[in-house]
């Protein structure tokens, strides 16, 4: 290769990299403008908030600007969310790190077929079993509960769960178990002394993907709860976003406050979100 | 517990009898603690859906319950597919899907080959492109119902631009669209339908484009783009420099490097990510619910809003289960294929 060559394939990428940096600078705007359409017009008051001004930033900040409104009608969702994610999170996390190690470490004849049929229950849309679901919620008396949804979240969130672990305990060393073995560990005890200390990424993984699902999630929020009141903050948004009395401000403040959970999640722990996107969309 | 270490190397086996006893208990072990999970799904997965598919065949069209069979037996589903509204359901998911798919891998696809170069910031840019996927689709809906309204939104940011201004000086009228409001469905397919298909000229429905479901397919490409880049990224951090480098010597352009080589590579991610994108768009509800909901003369509904609305608001049992099976049959076309396929890589 002559040295002119070197030199133009040297110089090529350099003016490539500018125009590819400057349209990655553009489409960071494009994707960060719904934001900021949010946050300012969340930001205005019930007199400065206008179609004509949507895209103008907040002129002054008053006390009466839509989060408060917003925070006022949207809380006690918030604390409905919170408290069914939490639960619902770490139980489905915790079945899922049990069942992955059992299918990746003491698999057995027709063990991957199982599992097969199990992951696919992470596939079907929910509406295909949604009546018989709330008919068996009425006949336990969780239908329009909390623990009801928590249940409801638990059994659909175990077969992503399982995936997730069972792809990262396939990848810890059969040795790891087998020393457990000689010291005379059973199925629970290798689990609980060798699996568990090891599993901490993973479960911050699952973690995240869990929580950011379950919170996001629309579907079983509007009907297994009716009752406003008891609602997830996602179904309360939705109701807000309906009413014609409520100014638009209010809305997207709303908007704001039921994004904030997962978002922080996401602005703290990006890395593992990634992870989790990967683990959980891409088998084997 | 002493016999067990000997049959952890299957391939060493010197008592075949007390191994055997040994391996059975720790299956049993195994089962019993996976059992609970397995009748839960078994439960709640393939028995439910076992019953919706009983009430889709069933007389249930009231509140009151009625698990008597239909006669005959399928005229649910042929209620079903008569019905206009089923009709450009189906018709809006496919439209959807097309434009959806297209635009999410597309822009994925190359925000993941820009940020591969390494530049500066790139880390910062994939955190914003990949944001939106950690919001809800109510969230999404929410504030692109705003953006897509046609009194404000992206038609005050073409005034505020300029870009009336601009066309106005050309002679052209102003940009405009009615976005979610549009109740037009432009280039129309009936006719060679109806020349190509029998029975295609009973359809009530206008076969071709509702424009509405545009802005629906850019606000989910807004909220999945960057999950589609993630993949691709996932996988082309695991392409070694060395086969770049192969390439760069045989005197491929950087263009030619992705076109011929990484992309190709990267055959295993575009089947996932399309798998996901389909099963996704299939399902879709929040987000259309949210943002456009049915749309005028239904060019925004979906099966999903459609399944939800006859189950909880119309009560309409049999014809709201019939609806969902056949949501489920369409994911399931293809999801178990993609599932078979990697239990078969597996084993």
């Amino acid at each position: 290769m002559t040295t002119a060559s070197l030199a133009r394939k040297r110089r090529r990428p350099r003016w490539g990299s500018y125009a590819v940096w400057f349209v990655l600078f553009c489409m960071a705007i494009v994707f960060l403008m719904p934001v900021y359409v949010m946050i300012a017009n969340g930001l205005k008051d019930a007199q400065s908030v206008s179609l004509q001004r949507m895209w103008l930033p907040p002129s002054q900040l008053s006390g009466a600007n839509g989060f408060v409104g917003a925070w006022e009608r949207l809380s006690p969702n918030l604390m409905n969310s919170l408290s069914m994610v939490i639960p619902a999170t770490v139980l489905s996390s915790l079945i899922g790190a049990i069942n992955g190690y059992l299918f990746a470490k003491w698999r057995f004849r027709g063990s991957d077929i199982i599992f097969t049929l199990m992951l696919f229950g992470f596939f079907i849309p929910y509406q295909s079993i949604l009546l018989p679901l709330v008919r068996t919620l009425q006949i336990i008396g969780l239908y329009g509960t909390l623990p009801g949804l928590v249940l409801v979240h638990v059994i659909y969130g175990i077969p992503i769960t399982t995936l997730i672990f069972r792809n990262y305990f396939a990848n810890v060393p059969t040795e790891l178990l087998d020393a457990a073995r000689v010291d005379g560990a059973g199925v629970i005890t290798t689990f609980i002394r060798v699996m568990l200390p090891l599993s901490i990424p993973a479960f911050v993984v699952v973690g995240i993907f869990q929580f950011t699902n379950i919170w996001n999630d629309f579907l079983f929020g509007v009907t297994v709860v009716p009752n406003p009141a008891r609602q997830p903050v996602t179904i309360a948004l939705n109701n807000l976003s309906g009413t014609f009395s409520v100014e638009w401000n209010v809305v997207m403040a709303g908007a704001v406050v039921a994004a904030l959970p997962t978002a922080i999640l996401y602005i703290l722990l990006g890395r593992f979100f990634i992870r989790g996107i990967l683990a959980g969309s891409v088998k084997g | 517990m002493t016999t067990a270490s000997t049959d952890s190397t299957p391939t060493v086996r010197t008592a075949p009898v007390e191994t055997q006893r040994w391996r059975l208990s720790e299956t049993m072990q195994t089962l019993l603690l996976l059992l609970p999970s397995i009748v839960a799904l078994a439960v709640f997965v393939y028995v439910f859906i076992s019953f919706t598919f009983w009430v889709s065949l069933s007389n249930w069209r009231t509140l009151r319950v009625d698990l008597s069979l239909r006669e005959p037996l399928f005229a649910t589903y042929g209620e079903l597919f008569a019905m206009a509204r089923w009709q450009a359901d189906l018709r809006n998911t496919f439209v959807f899907t097309v434009f959806f798919i297209a635009f999410a891998v597309t822009l994925g696809l190359t925000l993941a080959v820009m940020l591969d170069r390494h530049l500066a910031g790139h880390h910062i840019f994939r955190n914003i492109f990949l944001f939106p996927y950690a919001l809800s689709f109510v969230v999404t809906g929410v504030v692109w119902r705003w953006i897509f309204n046609p009194e404000t939104g992206l038609n005050l940011l073409f005034d505020l631009l300029g870009v009336n201004y601009l066309l106005a000086q050309i002679g052209a009228g102003p940009l405009r669209p009615g976005w979610i409001t549009d109740p037009t469905v432009v280039a129309q397919v009936n006719g060679i339908l109806a020349a190509v298909l029998p029975g295609a000229e009973s359809w009530q429905v206008r076969w071709g484009i509702p424009l509405a479901m545009i802005p629906v397919a850019i606000a989910a490409t807004w909220q999945l783009s960057g999950f589609v880049m993630a993949l691709y990224l996932g996988g082309m951090a695991t392409i070694s420099d060395e086969v770049r480098e192969a390439a760069r010597i045989d005197g491929a352009s950087e263009f030619q490097i992705y076109h011929r080589v990484i992309i190709p590579m990267l055959r295993p991610v575009t089947i996932s990510v399309v798998v996901i994108l389909l099963h996704v768009s299939l399902k879709i509800f929040d987000l259309v619910y949210t943002m456009a909901g049915v749309g005028p003369g239904f060019a925004t509904d979906v099966p999903a809003i459609f399944v939800f609305e006859q189950m909880f608001k119309a009560t309409r049992y049999n014809l709201g289960s019939a609806a969902a099976i056949i949501m489920l049959v369409l994911v399931a076309l293809v999801i178990v294929p993609y599932l078979a396929s990697t239990l078969k890589e597996e084993s």
